[in-house]
């Protein structure tokens, strides 16, 4: 049922000025940022925090060029609560069309929101987890514009007194981007409801409203200008992407649009405090498109600077265009947008107590940055510890196979990789096989123990997560425990000998590397069970003693 | 940028020269005395609708055939209803005489056959609901208001939707995109506003009772001009859920009845916290009718320990002298009952207009986007969205409506904001430590409801600055989210049977009950009261 709520009206022009592309955009007023941002870019830095090194390759490239880039991203998150932020409206992402709908979020007469009290506590977790300062009592603000997807004209935000406020977040950035460890700062992270979307007509003759998303809560983290390329800025996304997963307040699905990246870039000489004229770029629903959107744009900038066309840059929202890897210009800024911010007076302040807060700080679970400090004290390398970290459901089979005992480097390896590339393979995730992470324990500690060989384990662990099973069984099942019987052993690799004498002579002729072809034969002979330490112990010592 | 205070001055001056403010007047006692009705003349309509149905003496079809009949006969000429809902009306009149006649007395609510009127602000379910203006002609909401839906629930029986101006904005009801409705005493005035329609209604006995909205004395100012009782409660106290906003952080449901009796059996119900509002109170709830002072009880001294402070600056310059006069004579009769009367100066009292215009424009600015066209309500077709919401608007809201909704929108405008809007609300903390600090030291603070008694029709239409001084009574309770209760106390020379003048009464927060006790009905009413009333009877509804 979609309900035509632009009740028959024609809007041929409507969207002209916005090109087709306007289309894929979410919301333009929603989104285009306000006096706060616009103050942030525009006071004097107090010069990048001393964290910020030029490891990257882009940052030490456009600074050999004698430029330097800001960049500053606001993050919207939906928040994967039950009902909406002020009706008792559920969402579910791709419903019908006006299927999760009532008179509140719909805007209508006399009705008033209500806050859910559940967003007040994934706002307070995201705070804690950005380091933030928690306000005590926060209000809800009016910001006010006209759109057919905004029902009430205004958006229930926070303005002057945000939730959380001068907090930070801590990321690695990859190996394979040079790595080195990041502190980025975060200015703010409030409360605010999201608007609904507009459906177009193919023919751009009428749009149609869907009202499902109106009124859906969302926390909007503002980050302080830290980062200087496009994968730092890329990096934060995803590391504010972990720390949602991880506290379970979002799904952080970019494709959804349960997170939403806005970024502002602006290039300055090195060595100039003030920052350049900021450009707003949206439209980008991967991390990997927000590093190349960037650093699209920085060259974009420093071109313009080259050529002496730095007043061509200027404070506009561009597009990030993935077919042509451009991004281009979607709407200038003629001014200051006013809101007409002012005290939401149907909302009562949320006034918040210690031990309110203390609960939740409480029932946190371990964030990304904890624990990637706490791997790599265990010895292992960054790239192992990103892996593990990354991911909250590898990091806790990770962790659990540890509390079984097993050792964490043998552990990781298995996980990434064995069991990494099936999950490539078979597209799951690690959650969804059958191993668990007890069997990958006794695994690693029947090779430890020489019951079985690595080989068999590799053969016992696809079992395992196909089947699920224990170790043990398995090993019963197909009589893989190990031989390491000298005297079998020997045995065996009489009769190899004695089956092959060609091979045998030509090895004796000095062909030496012949030693696999019979390790092979033998392995072949027991099943893959042999004990391939003594085997070519014995399996040396019987060649060279005939020779 | 003119700082607000001058603006104030404007405003007041406006008020001294306004010559319609000048005619004196006498006060009504002079008038030929009457044969006074014998106490309790004046009862609880409630409490007697509901003897004569549980006695079985009438039914509840009966009763709404009555008041339906006299609705019929004086609607013509008084035109206080938008909507008459006549059968839906019947119908529930009739399922609850089934009802008595099945169950007995237990199988209806305590507000069984009381019809009631409800101002068109707020929402009524499948019954039209405009708030007055055009732009939500034909609207029919979803749901009730939650006022609506606890008279409801307690058995009580719609009977319309009263006319108000638009969206409560205005002061006489002349501001309605519907019609014009007149004052029940003389068909040649404004019943007052906004809740014109709903003091009106119960005035000329069109209903019961009936609910109004008070964001800065819309009810007490039409009860003051119709002389019925208006009570506007607590801020809180009474659930704005169904309430088409206008300025959120000062409005409250009120009611309008024949008597105090009246106004706090429907405020017992109407009060308390509702989860669809968040500034709804959870403050108890008393059972605001019992225990009130019996009337056999007025020669004892019945208020003896209250202490009561008329408010110094209401009675000065601009204050029609018959006006004055009425509120000293009850003063008197306030003191003869055992209280102790003296003037007290609220100094911010005068600063509470143009803060209250200030902040009321701005959240009406806000709380009014929503009519855009676009979801319900009037539309205009148009080529694109700005011309589609320009049209819309500009076509359906009245003249008043869009001046408040530039003032507000310039006040909240980057570089007004601190001059304005912030510095308005510094007023407003002043204004409500001044009555703190009063309702310390008093238990009641009295005043007049309105700086004159009704005014002609088309008087103040074109000079909305004299229409705005009018609400200097008023203003301040609403800034200071303080309970008042405006009664009957005396009249002016007008009309045929002389024009009613209101005492405005004012409470601490949630002590409503207090100005009912020192209201106990018409307790404060000088002799002269029934001749005029009686007057008024005869001329205009007969029998009641």
């Amino acid at each position: 049922m979609a309900l035509t709520l632009l009740r028959g009206i024609r809007t041929p022009t409507l969207f002209r000025r916005n090109a087709g592309l306007f289309f894929t955009t979410i919301h333009p007023p929603l989104s285009s940022f306000t006096t706060r941002a616009e103050s942030a870019q525009a006071t004097e830095s107090k010069a990048a925090p001393k964290s910020i090194q030029l490891a990257t390759k882009e940052a030490a490239e456009h600074k050999k060029q004698g430029f330097e880039a800001v960049i500053g991203i606001e993050t919207h998150v939906q928040l994967s609560t039950v009902t909406k932020a002020f009706c008792s409206c559920p969402y579910n992402y791709g419903s019908q069309p006006n299927s999760t709908v009532c008179p509140t979020c719909m805007g209508h007469p006399g009705t008033l929101p209500v806050l859910n009290a559940k967003v007040v506590e994934c706002a307070v977790k995201l705070g804690l987890a950005l380091n933030c300062e928690i306000s005590m009592t926060s209000k809800f603000d009016r910001k006010q514009y006209f759109y057919p997807d905004l029902p009430k004209g205004y958006q229930i935000s926070q303005f002057d007194i945000p939730i959380a406020k001068e907090g930070y977040l801590d990321l690695d950035l990859p190996v394979e981007f040079g790595g080195g460890h990041r502190r980025f700062g975060v200015t703010r992270v409030h409360i605010e409801e999201d608007a609904g979307k507009l459906l177009h007509s193919e023919s751009g003759s009428y749009s149609q409203v869907d009202l499902n998303r109106a009124g859906v809560p969302l926390l909007e983290i503002v980050s302080e200008p830290d980062m200087r390329t496009g994968i730092e800025a890329a990096e934060y996304g995803a590391e504010i992407q972990r720390l949602v997963r991880y506290l379970g307040v979002s799904n952080g699905n970019m494709q959804e649009g349960s997170l939403r990246c806005d970024v502002n870039v602006s290039v300055r000489p090195v060595g100039q405090s003030k920052f350049g004229t900021k450009v707003e770029i949206k439209n980008m629903n991967s991390f990997s498109a927000i590093n190349r959107a960037i650093d699209y744009e920085i060259s974009r900038q420093i071109v313009l600077h080259k050529e002496g066309q730095a007043d061509q840059i200027v404070q506009e929202t561009r597009l990030w265009d993935e077919s042509s890897q451009k991004t281009f210009t979607m709407r200038k800024k003629e001014g200051l947008a006013d809101y007409r911010y002012f005290p939401e007076p149907d909302l009562p302040e949320v006034v918040l107590t210690s031990d309110y807060i203390d609960e939740i700080h409480k029932s946190m679970p371990e964030l990304p940055e904890a624990k990637r400090r706490r791997y790599e004290n265990m010895g292992l390398s960054m790239q192992d510890v990103l892996f593990l970290a990354n991911d909250d459901n590898v990091a806790r089979f990770f962790d659990s196979t540890l509390e079984h005992g097993a050792d964490a480097k043998l552990a990781a390896n298995w996980i990434m990789g064995d069991i990494a590339a099936y999950l490539k393979n078979e597209k799951l995730s690690i959650d969804e096989i059958k191993l668990t992470p007890l069997e990958l324990s006794e695994l690693i500690a029947s090779i430890k123990n020489g019951t079985i060989s690595g080989k068999i384990g590799k053969e016992i662990l696809i079992e395992l997560i196909a089947k699920g099973g224990t170790v043990k069984s398995v090993i019963e099942e197909k009589d893989l425990v190990q031989i390491a019987d000298p005297a079998a052993i020997e045995a065996m690799v009489d009769q190899a000998l004695a089956d092959n004498p060609k091979q045998l002579e030509q090895y004796r002729a000095g062909k030496t590397k012949l030693q696999g072809f019979f390790a092979g034969q033998v392995m072949k002979a027991s099943k893959g069970k042999a004990n391939p330490v003594l085997l070519n112990k014995i399996l040396g010592e019987k060649l060279n003693a005939n020779s | 940028m003119p700082p607000p205070l001058q603006a104030q001055r404007l405003l007041l001056s406006h008020r001294r020269l306004a010559p319609s403010h000048r005619r004196l007047f006498t006060v009504v006692s002079s008038l030929p005395s009457a044969p006074t009705l014998a106490t309790g003349a004046v009862p609880s309509s409630i409490l007697s609708i509901r003897e004569s149905l549980l006695s079985g003496e009438r039914t509840a079809a009966d009763i709404t055939a009555d008041y339906l009949s006299r609705l019929r006969r004086t609607e013509p000429s008084v035109r206080s209803f938008i909507h008459v809902a006549d059968a839906a009306a019947e119908r529930e009149a009739e399922e609850l005489d089934r009802r008595i006649a099945t169950g007995g007395r237990e199988a209806v609510g305590p507000l069984a056959g009381v019809i009631f009127g409800v101002k068109d602000n707020l929402c009524t379910a499948n019954m039209p609901s405009t708030g007055g203006s055009r732009i939500l002609d034909g609207y029919r909401p979803a749901y009730d208001a939650t006022a609506v839906r606890r008279l409801r629930e307690a058995d009580a029986i719609v009977v319309g939707k009263t006319n108000l101006d638009e969206f409560g904005m205005g002061s006489t009801t002349e501001g309605s995109g519907f019609q014009v409705t007149t004052n029940p005493w003389d068909d040649s005035r404004v019943p007052g506003g906004s809740s014109g329609g709903s003091a009106s209604a119960v005035s000329a006995r069109q209903c019961v009772v009936s609910l109004g909205s008070d964001t800065g004395g819309s009810v007490r100012q039409p009860a003051s001009f119709c002389g019925v009782v208006g009570l506007k409660p607590t801020y809180g106290r009474v659930s704005r859920f169904g309430l088409m906003a206008y300025a959120s952080s000062l409005v409250v449901v009120g009611c309008f009845g024949s008597s105090v009796i009246d106004t706090a059996t429907i405020l017992s119900v109407i009060a308390g916290h509702d989860k669809m509002d968040s500034t709804s109170s959870s403050h108890y709830v008393p059972d605001y009718k019992s225990e009130l002072i019996p009337q056999d009880l007025l020669e004892s001294k019945p208020l003896n320990g209250t202490r009561i402070g008329i408010i110094q600056e209401t009675l000065g310059e601009g204050v029609e002298t018959g006006v004055i006069s009425s509120i000293k004579a009850a003063a008197s009769h306030l003191e003869q009952l055992g209280s102790v009367v003296e003037e007290v100066s609220l100094p911010s009292f005068c600063l509470g207009l143009p803060a209250y215009y200030i902040l009321a424009s701005s959240e009406a600015s806000s709380n009014l986007s929503r009519y855009d066209g676009i979801r319900y309500g009037r539309q205009i077709s148009a080529d694109d969205l700005n011309e589609l919401y320009g049209g819309s608007r500009a076509n359906s809201l009245g003249h008043e409506v869009k001046m408040r909704i530039l003032m507000g929108t310039y006040a909240l405008s980057a570089g007004y904001y601190d001059a304005y809007y912030k510095r308005a609300q510094q007023v407003r903390t002043l204004v409500k430590k001044s009555f703190n600090e009063a309702l310390e030291r008093y238990d009641i603070l009295v005043s007049p409801a309105a700086p004159s008694a009704a005014y002609k029709i088309g008087e103040k239409i074109n000079d909305p600055l004299a229409m705005y001084a009018g609400d200097i009574m008023t203003v301040n309770v609403n800034l200071a989210g303080l309970p008042a209760l405006v009664v009957l106390c005396g009249f002016v020379e007008g009309g045929s049977a002389g024009l009613p003048v209101g005492l405005q009464m004012i409470g601490s927060p949630f002590s409503e009950r207090a100005s009912y006790d020192a209201a106990v009905n018409r307790l404060c009413l000088p002799d002269g009261f029934e001749a005029s009333r009686i007057k008024f009877q005869d001329r205009f509804h007969g029998v009641y």
